[in-house]
């Protein structure tokens, strides 16, 4: 818990890292407070087709629905979406590519066996299986989703592991005879913080398209409630009439996975402990 | 000029940002290198001798660059005189691999994985001359049988990762000398070798430099390679050179405690006396010198006045530099 | 020589080369072939030979940080091969290893304390009291002030560090210590310092050495007894100085004669070793060195030469020898 607070304070003292902790903090704000901040009900019908004006600052789309209000309900379930689903893949992923990256021989064979299986699927197709299986709605679609990210986690995560137990460090401690435990936990483990942090960010931007395209398919997101994915597909028949309808959740897509891509470079940084004073 | 080489002042700077000052990696090196010499550069690491002498091939890139007031003077093949701290990027690769030439610490890192040992002798060859492709092929082969080479014919069509380390070497100093160059560069040629392997080395660079008017310059931080090869020795410590002198005085006669403690140290090894005789502290590291003499902190016969004055480098005998304001005194006392 | 502490008997360690699309095992690379010696109490027993010669892998197999394929290995009576991982990973406590790269060898990311406790909670159930003063006395022992104990590994110089790996293998009060290359990577005028320590250590806490090097100046300096290796076998064993003034195999000669000269004036004739070291993977038949020794006969490119007893008791395995 320390060190947590310590890495969050030095995350701070660093430019960019404050750029990314006050993006991320004020989109899960965002998220949460959409029912305060929003002028308009998501569902409320309207002027369809209305160009930015002072009504509505973002305009309104083809049921003329004011697409603000859309965009701060959207976030709800993008970031809800995006966090649930990483989290269910990286933190199987991380396991599994421990076990696998340290252990080598036959677990190796058999996890990475299941993985390369997994990964050989479009993953699309897989979520849709998964949610035909599991069924329509958020719950159902985070748990595809995550699924889905399992084996790009556990390659990443076995590929740092592998390269972090030839480390002379890891060695002299095996030599000293720590248990394999601790030697995942305290040497192991901290190389494989900054591309699982990467890996992270990354997936996140994944899991919010694949959301998108989940909703779009109508395996996803049941309308009308709003997600920026199914926002974003809605807006492509009318692009020429309406661009707004399009621009205005792409934009959110965009700085979202900017703030957290910053937030992910700084966490690399703070972590090095090459910088360390 | 009389000399091939002379560098006055030389400096070498560390840009930090715009805010702070640089750090000067070395500082106020004065080397004069004659013709047909082979001249040792001694020091730990860190200690600046590297980067001195990879300036001479214009190999500086940013952060680092040649500080203001240096200057190093070379004397060409064709008599004329050139500045190579003022010269154009194309006319230091005229220079470069034709009248200086390096070899380095690590031949396996050092050449090209993808191309066969007589296509990186031959674009030397390619570059600086206009031989066609028979006489480069011919220059190549006698070029190898010259470093020694066993199966030289062979050994021209390999890639590099089929020759060993000791191979690899040789092939670097053929490359390094088919342009007959007047100075060639030797940093740490045989760190990497085994010792077995680096007497070859050593031995054939002395023979080689009965049929070469090339000077050398060899760099590297073990003495016995300096015994085996070097006429003439400059000590590097902190990014200065402490003292300067033949190798044979250095060796009988060496005037700075950090040489004498080195040697010290040195020959203890293996000796009767169990307890080694150590430099005590550690080596400093760049923009961390103290102010006074850099080595004052590890010296057993530093004073007062060690701390507060910078020693020059002064002549202490014909041909004897040393950089320590004790030296006098030093030789009554304890010698 | 005292009890006999560790005794290594007809150890080899093959790896093997796998090639193909199925990664079948099409050969074996001959790292450590019949390697056997003893070291008695607060002895050290140098290993002294050129890379590839399978010194490091024979300290490493001797504590089985890589498993060796054939031979016995006894420490203290006890068969280090017939124990299972955890009761070997016990007995670490009273073997350690210190590491050549002071630099990759510590974990950046612990202090100089959090590296010292490892070894501590891994084999006692200390108190903080207990601890600290464990830590306390071996930051001592190798010259630390207690200041500098939070501070991280980069932190220190390559020689310090070196001092923290010791520090942190003895910890544990190791009767036996692989030094594999310990000062190899220092600047000259540290090794000196770390050597004298390591032999004030070893007389104050009464260590075994193995001390594996390929500087045959620091090996004469620092050990008792020498064995020196060829291409994965023992050519050479004995008495360290009697093996420097009068080396007997044409390996030991070749080797000792190419240390470079100490003194610029000294006229010293060189032995000339022509060639490389064979790859351990295609050993040359018969004799290893055979192909490039100079008093070679018919028999060693026929047939592997025996370790024989010279009268002055050391072993030499070369057929020039043979009665």
């Amino acid at each position: 818990m320390k060190s947590f607070l310590e890495t969050l304070r030095k995350l701070w003292a660093d430019p960019m890292g404050k750029i990314g902790m006050i993006g991320v903090f004020l989109l899960i704000a965002m998220a949460i407070f959409a029912p305060m901040l929003a002028p308009y009900p998501y569902d409320q019908i309207g002027m369809r087709f209305q160009p930015p004006s002072g009504e509505h600052i973002f305009g309104t789309d083809e049921f003329g629905r004011d697409i603000f209000s859309r965009v701060l309900y959207g976030a709800r379930v993008s970031i809800q979406v995006g966090v649930i689903a990483v989290g269910i893949g990286a933190v199987c992923g991380y396991l599994l590519g421990l076990v696998a990256g340290y252990f080598e021989g036959v677990v190796d064979r058999v996890i990475m066996c299941v993985m390369d299986v997994l990964f050989a699927f479009p993953s699309i197709l897989l979520a849709i299986f998964i949610s035909a299986v599991l069924g329509k709605g958020i719950g159902p679609t985070m748990v595809a989703i995550g699924i889905v990210n399992i084996p790009v986690f556990c390659r990443t995560v076995r590929a740092a592991v592998i390269s972090a137990k030839g480390l002379e460090y890891v060695q002299n401690a095996k030599s000293v005879g720590v248990k394999t435990w601790p030697i995942l936990v305290h040497h192991i483990s901290p190389n494989v913080v900054a591309p699982f942090t990467v890996q992270v960010t990354l997936a996140l931007s994944g899991a919010i398209l694949t959301e998108a395209t989940l909703s779009f398919l109508g395996m996803g997101i049941q309308p009308p409630s709003p997600s920026w994915g199914s926002m974003l597909s809605e807006a492509r028949s009318d692009m020429t009439r309406a661009p707004w309808m399009a621009l205005f959740p792409l934009l959110f897509i965009v700085v979202t996975i900017l703030v957290f891509n910053i937030l992910g470079d700084s966490l690399r940084d703070v972590l090095d402990p090459k910088l360390k004073v | 000029m009389e000399h091939l080489l002379e560098m006055r002042n030389l400096s070498i700077d560390l840009f930090r940002g715009k805010k702070q000052p640089p750090v000067k990696l070395v500082e106020g090196i004065d080397l004069n290198i004659r013709k047909k010499q082979t001249f040792g550069v001694v020091g730990e690491s860190g200690c600046g001798k590297s980067i001195t002498c990879s300036t001479l091939m214009g190999l500086l890139s940013f952060p680092l660059s040649v500080g203001k007031g240096s200057s190093i003077r070379f004397q060409r093949a064709d008599g004329s005189e050139t500045e190579l701290t003022a010269i154009s990027k194309a006319e230091m690769r005229k220079i470069r691999g034709k009248e200086i030439s390096m070899i380095f610490q690590e031949p396996m890192t050092a050449l090209d994985p993808m191309y066969t040992i007589e296509t990186q002798i031959e674009e030397t060859l390619r570059f600086h001359t206009d031989m066609n492709r028979a006489q480069m092929h011919a220059a190549a082969l006698e070029m190898l049988q010259k470093v020694k080479i066993p199966r030289a014919a062979e050994v021209l069509k390999d890639y590099p990762h089929h020759l060993s380390g000791g191979m690899l070497q040789r092939v670097m100093i053929a490359i390094a000398l088919i342009n007959n160059p007047r100075l060639l560069i030797a940093d740490e040629p045989t760190t990497a070798l085994d010792v077995t392997i680096q007497a070859q080395i050593l031995d054939l660079m002395n023979d080689l430099r009965e049929s070469y008017d090339t000077s050398v310059i060899m760099i590297t931080h073990d003495l016995g390679v300096i015994a085996e090869t070097c006429e003439e020795v400059a000590v590097f410590y902190a990014g200065q050179v402490i003292e300067q002198a033949p190798v044979e005085v250095i060796f009988h006669e060496a005037a700075h405690p950090y040489t004498s403690g080195l040697l010290k140290s040195v020959m203890s090894l293996g000796g009767e006396q169990k307890e080694l005789y150590a430099i005590r502290g550690t080596v400093p590291t760049a923009g961390n010198f103290s102010p006074g003499c850099r080595f004052a902190d590890r010296c057993e016969y530093c004073e007062e006045r060690c701390r507060a004055q910078v020693p020059p480098l002064v002549e202490i005998a014909p041909g004897h530099l040393c950089r320590c304001l004790l030296h006098p005194a030093r030789k009554e006392g304890t010698v | 020589m005292s009890n006999v502490l560790l005794d290594v008997q007809g150890l080899k360690t093959y790896f093997p080369i796998k090639g193909g699309v199925v990664r079948k095992t099409v050969g074996y690379v001959h790292a450590v072939e019949d390697v056997s010696f003893t070291i008695g109490e607060q002895e050290t027993f140098a290993l002294v030979g050129e890379s590839g010669c399978g010194k490091s892998t024979t300290g490493r197999s001797i504590l089985r940080l890589i498993e060796p394929t054939d031979g016995r290995v006894c420490f203290d009576g006890q068969d280090l091969r017939a124990l299972d991982k955890e009761a070997l990973r016990k007995k670490r406590r009273d073997m350690q290893l210190i590491f050549q790269d002071p630099y990759s060898s510590l974990n950046p990311r612990m202090t100089m304390r959090k590296l010292l406790e490892e070894p501590l909670n891994t084999h006692f159930s200390l108190n903080q009291k207990e601890r600290k003063e464990r830590v306390n006395w071996i930051a001592d022992a190798v010259g630390f002030s207690r200041d500098q104990l939070d501070r991280y590994p980069h932190q220190f110089s390559g020689g310090q560090r070196q001092r923290i790996s010791i520090a942190r293998a003895l910890i544990t009060n190791p009767r036996f210590v692989v030094a594999d290359e310990p000062v190899s990577a220092l600047d000259v005028s540290i090794q000196a310092q770390v050597l004298n320590l390591l032999m004030k250590l070893q007389q104050e806490l009464k260590l075994s050495y193995l001390f594996i090097s390929h500087d045959l100046n620091v090996v004469r300096h620092i050990s008792t007894r020498v064995a020196v290796m060829y291409l994965g076998r023992i050519v050479e064993m004995g008495d360290t100085e009697e093996i420097y003034c009068h080396p007997m195999h044409p390996y030991t000669l070749a080797l000792l004669s190419a240390i470079p000269r100490r003194d610029p004036l000294d006229q010293k004739t060189r032995v000339h070793l022509e060639g490389d070291v064979p790859s351990p993977s295609n050993p040359p038949k018969g004799c290893a060195f055979h192909d490039r020794c100079t008093r070679c006969k018919a028999i060693c490119s026929e047939t592997v030469p025996t370790p024989r007893r010279m009268p002055d008791g050391r072993l030499v395995a070369c057929h020039l020898y043979d009665e």
